[in-house]
């Protein structure tokens, strides 16, 4: 058989993953609409726009995390549904090359899933952009992205593995993701100046959630292949 | 070619409890030390200048924390021998499931005393600070290790599965504790609450601080060794099983042919 | 492909003796199987006699708690993902994406096996999957074209050593009679092939022999 690289693994189920969303359009009319929800309810829940502006940092990346959650079971089921990632295992196909391509294409998703959430916050929680602040804000989404993506795809294969677990899957990435949740909060608080923070106190944040998305990054590439291993 | 016969387990089969001589030497210590504690805790040593009596919180709080992170040490070393080790030992595995599920029982233990304590000097349950949300955080972590434990497959898969997660959340600890402390230096209100949980101690209330340490050891080696015992009889049971199950699978095929 | 010192002359299966236990309760029972080169095996036996875990511990994905075995030559503890490489495995679920084409879902395999997009056309046209049915999505084809771009797969990955799990069920007396004549042409171009079946008659006209598992052991069939 032809050598195949770790990373031609890696470019097809990138490929294959984005294809299927494209085809079946789950992130577009079912998560998407679910995490513009998300940001209503939380309006109705903290009521007064001025504690919404105050807060929307934290509630943007909130809404991330229950969204992955979502994006990662969804993901998963597709590999699931008719024993495909089974097949794939059976084969012998590199799952590490598996791992960084679904790694991949959550990494797209959850971008394209927080420039509407930002885009909500700014319509509806009256959040300002500032023209100063809009690199520290692609920095730390794409770091953050990065490091739940690395997460929720370890924890992902793992509640694939086991049918019927995908409860799990909360519980176990959750406490994990929790340094993103803070660090992304408190370096896009700096980004858009929430609360007269500068920006220049959002850049320690970055360097954790690179550190983060490093370590979860290499550690989640020696986990996968064990974790889905029978 | 490998072949692979039935694995030998630690513990001679016919065995009726986890108890052996060590375990009642050990277990006897703990009643003694625990006792000790106790004396010293609560009637011997004096109450705190500032805190009063509610310092007597400390000798069951500090050791149990302490010996919390020494389980969830033992659990992570444990996976990795199960993991990079050349045998890759069920019997490591035991120990580390039975240390996860001591430790997750002293972090509750943990988590209530010094919530209790919070309640009393801080007159809240709960503070913000960095070692407090680290903890709980880990605390969630290693429930979330002990239902992976649980999860169904083979004693091997269980086993790779949990060193897998063990280390996870190994890697996970510092940049929580990370991210949880440059969160709180960022905030003024935990110091000016003043008391925080060190506390200045003089010579009989390090003595029964140090003798807390000595009991909580004991009971965490007591309750270890105790319970990998019990896992081990609970897989052994499963393999002795499989032998009466291979049996009547045998001689049902032989009845359908007959 | 994964050649091994004696590929050629060596069983392409050799199990002895192969316990392997599910939940607690040992779905073999101490099975032995052989299996020579280019045969068409048929593994016949009632419901859960254990024909499914023993295709999927042919194929390295239940591992054995006591026996030994070699696949393709290759130790079944030691070797796993040598095994897997060359072996394919097809069971009661497929393996495809239901929202991709047949020919998305053979590209996917192409690209992670590295065959060439004229191998993977020649593969969709061994199988008749190829043509119209190139473009329609998986979810949309009959349970018959379903397995055909399943077993498609195999071809494109090249495997050596085909373990199909009831691959008849679902399929009419055509798909049935199609399924047999391309299994027959890929035993002919060098596949051994071992597939399970609870209807032992109408499959004995594809099999060139039989043994049946019954209890978690196999046992040779007589005639």
């Amino acid at each position: 058989m032809a050598e195949v690289s770790r990373f031609d693994v890696a470019k097809a189920v990138f490929v294959k993953d984005l294809r299927v969303e494209i085809r079946s359009r789950v992130l577009v009319n079912q998560i998407l609409p679910f995490s513009a929800l998300v940001m209503v309810l939380f309006a109705f829940a903290l009521d007064a726009t001025n504690v919404l502006t105050r807060v929307a940092p934290g509630l943007i990346w909130l809404a991330v995390l229950f969204s992955m959650i979502v994006i990662v079971q969804r993901g998963f089921a597709v590999e699931s549904a008719d024993g495909a990632l089974e097949a794939l295992q059976s084969a012998g196909v590199d799952a590490l090359g598996v791992y960084w391509g679904k790694w991949a294409a959550l990494v797209v998703q959850l971008v394209v899933l927080e420039v509407l959430l930002v885009a909500t916050a700014v319509l509806l929680y009256g959040v300002d952009l500032r023209a100063e602040g809009v690199v520290l804000l692609v920095t730390t989404s794409i770091s953050a992205t990065c490091g739940l993506a690395a997460v929720g795809t370890i924890y992902g294969g793992l509640a694939a593995g086991v049918s019927g677990r995908e409860t799990l899957l909360p519980l176990l990435v959750l406490p994990v993701a929790s340094p993103v949740l803070i660090g992304a909060t408190r370096a896009v608080e700096a980004a858009l100046g929430t609360g007269g923070t500068a920006i220049s106190e959002g850049w320690p944040w970055l360097g954790l959630l690179s550190v983060f998305a490093v370590a979860f990054g290499v550690g989640g590439s020696f986990a996968f292949g064990p974790l889905i291993e029978d | 070619m490998t072949t692979i016969t039935p694995q030998s387990l630690e513990v001679p089969a016919r065995r009726r409890g986890t108890g052996t001589r060590a375990t009642r030497i050990i277990g006897l210590a703990t009643i003694v030390m625990i006792g000790w504690l106790a004396v010293f805790g609560l009637l011997i040593s004096p109450a705190d200048r500032d805190q009063g009596d509610s310092v007597r919180i400390m000798y069951v709080h500090v050791p149990s924390v302490w010996l919390a992170y020494l389980a969830f040490i033992v659990t992570a070393i444990c996976s990795a021998i199960h993991l990079f080790g050349r045998r890759h030992s069920l019997g490591v595995d035991r120990v580390a499931g039975a240390s996860a599920e001591v430790g997750v029982v002293f972090m509750a233990v943990t988590l209530v005393t010094g919530m209790l304590w919070g309640r009393i000097t801080w007159g809240v349950y709960w503070q913000w600070d960095a070692r407090l949300t680290t903890t709980a955080l880990l605390f969630i972590s290693y429930i979330g290790y002990l239902a992976v434990r649980g999860l169904e497959g083979t004693r091997q898969q269980r086993a790779r599965r949990s060193a897998v997660i063990g280390l996870l959340v190994v890697l996970e600890i510092p940049l929580v504790h990370w991210s949880v402390r440059l969160w709180r230096s960022l905030h003024q209100e935990a110091t000016v609450l003043g008391t925080d949980l060190d506390v200045s101690l003089d010579g009989l209330m390090l003595f029964s601080l140090f003798s807390g340490v000595v009991a909580f050891t004991l009971l965490f080696i007591w309750l270890v060794l105790h319970r990998s015992r019990m896992l081990t009889m609970i897989d052994l049971a499963g393999e002795r099983a499989l032998d009466e199950a291979l049996a009547s699978r045998i001689s049902e095929g032989g009845e359908k042919r007959a | 492909m994964h050649p091994s010192p004696d590929a050629t002359t060596d069983p392409v299966i050799d199990l002895e003796g192969l316990v392997v236990v599910l939940g607690g309760f040992p779905a073999l029972a101490g099975a032995d199987l052989r299996v020579e080169r280019g045969e068409i095996l048929l593994l016949a036996g009632p419901n859960g006699a254990g024909k499914t875990t023993l295709l999927r511990a042919c194929a390295g994905m239940t591992r054995p708690v006591r026996g030994s075995g070699r696949v393709l030559g290759f130790d079944l503890l030691r070797e796993r993902e040598s095994i897997r490489a060359g072996v394919g495995l097809v069971g009661h679920r497929n393996g495809l994406y239901a929202d991709l084409t047949v020919q998305e879902n053979l590209r996917f395999w192409g690209a992670a096996s590295g065959a060439t997009s004229s191998e993977i056309e020649a593969a969709a046209s061994a199988m008749a999957v190829d043509g119209r049915l190139a473009t329609v999505p998986v979810g949309r084809l009959s349970a018959g074209q379903r397995r055909r771009t399943a077993l498609a797969v195999l071809v494109v990955r090249r495997a050596a050593l085909w373990l199909l799990d009831e691959p008849h069920t679902g399929l009419d007396a055509q798909g049935r009679d199609e399924l047999d004549a391309l299994l027959r042409r890929a035993a002919v171009s060098g596949a051994t092939v071992v597939f399970a079946s609870h209807e032992a008659d109408r499959a004995d006209q594809l099999a060139t022999r039989s043994v049946r598992v019954v209890a978690g052991r196999v046992e040779a069939v007589d005639g």
